[in-house]
């Protein structure tokens, strides 16, 4: 029953270890970062190319 | 066909300064200031209800995006702190507040940064804007300070790990004795006083310099005919000259 319970509330990621780095030169990021990143990039894209509503007596 | 009316010109409101005529500057320093906002920030450009066209784009809602996650953050944070970390910590509704803040701050500094990608590439600071950009600028940095001196004050691992990290680093550039990022007491002060009332105020007047100015168009539509508020501005440019 607490399995199960747990399982429900459990995060998509395992999050009860050490972090997952990316090394790039000088450079370390943690995954977690670079995935927030990656969303932002994405949201800024899609902000710039998807049509905006066109909303009730705009000029 | 419509029929125009001509109205006559208003009569002017008598001067409260006994002798005095519209034209002359009355009412000491309070006078002067009321004259010079008006002049700056005319009722129709404080709220106006009409944008250009070019504002229909999902780039230009970041701004008010992010001025919307800014306010989650201040009330969330209000209440934390008429609650205290003892409830924060140790209830369910305090847990939730406390998440709430969380999350509201990581969403308005990813809107933030979405916003300023977005002014970056269209050059904002065009067309006498410059001071806008500087205020948004200021206003990014400060929120920087702010969020990490809420990072400080969570009081779990993570807040230790990265105080003693970052006093190293502003001991080598002299202030750690004036910023002590392990004296709790002074970063919850600069967390919920300083740094907010700061932040705040800068970003009220990013929003004056954006009503003033208008919002910046994109740069492909400066050689196509101009927008009222954008011609009002290029007006402004030309006389300034």
């Amino acid at each position: 029953m607490l399995s199960k319970v747990s399982a429900a509330g459990a995060a998509p990621v395992d999050l009860n270890g050490p972090g997952h780095y990316v090394h790039w030169g000088v450079i370390q990021v943690s995954v977690a970062n670079l995935v927030v990143v990656g969303i932002m990039v994405a949201v800024f894209i899609l902000a710039l190319v998807l049509p905006f509503p066109k909303g009730r007596g705009r000029k | 066909m419509s029929e125009h009316v001509i109205a006559p010109p208003p009569t002017p409101e008598p001067s409260p300064v006994a002798g005095a005529t519209d034209g002359e500057l009355t009412g000491g320093w309070t006078g002067a200031v009321r004259r010079g906002a008006v002049r700056a920030l005319p009722p129709d450009k404080l709220l106006p209800d009409t944008q250009p066209k070019y504002v229909a784009s999902w780039i230009y809602v970041f701004g008010v995006l992010t001025l919307a996650a800014f306010l989650v953050v201040l009330g969330s944070g209000a209440v934390l702190a008429l609650k205290g970390p003892a409830w924060w910590h140790g209830s369910a509704v305090g847990h939730y507040f406390n998440s709430l803040h969380l999350w509201s701050v990581e969403l308005f500094m990813a809107f933030m940064v979405i916003h300023l990608w977005g002014k970056f590439f269209m050059a904002a600071w065009r067309g006498r804007r410059a001071l806008t950009w500087i205020t948004g600028a200021v206003s990014f940095l400060g929120s920087v300070g702010t969020a990490f001196t809420g990072y400080l004050v969570q009081q779990n691992f993570d807040s230790q790990w990265i105080s003693t990290q970052a006093k190293d680093g502003l001991n080598s550039v002299g202030i750690g004795a004036y910023f002590n990022v392990t004296d709790f007491g002074q970063m919850l002060m600069w967390h919920i006083v300083l740094l907010p009332a700061v932040v705040g105020l800068i970003v009220v007047l990013h929003i004056l310099m954006v009503r003033r100015r208008g919002v910046v168009p994109p740069i492909a539509l400066r050689s196509a005919p101009a927008e009222p508020a954008e011609r009002e501005t290029a007006t402004e440019e030309e006389a300034a000259r």
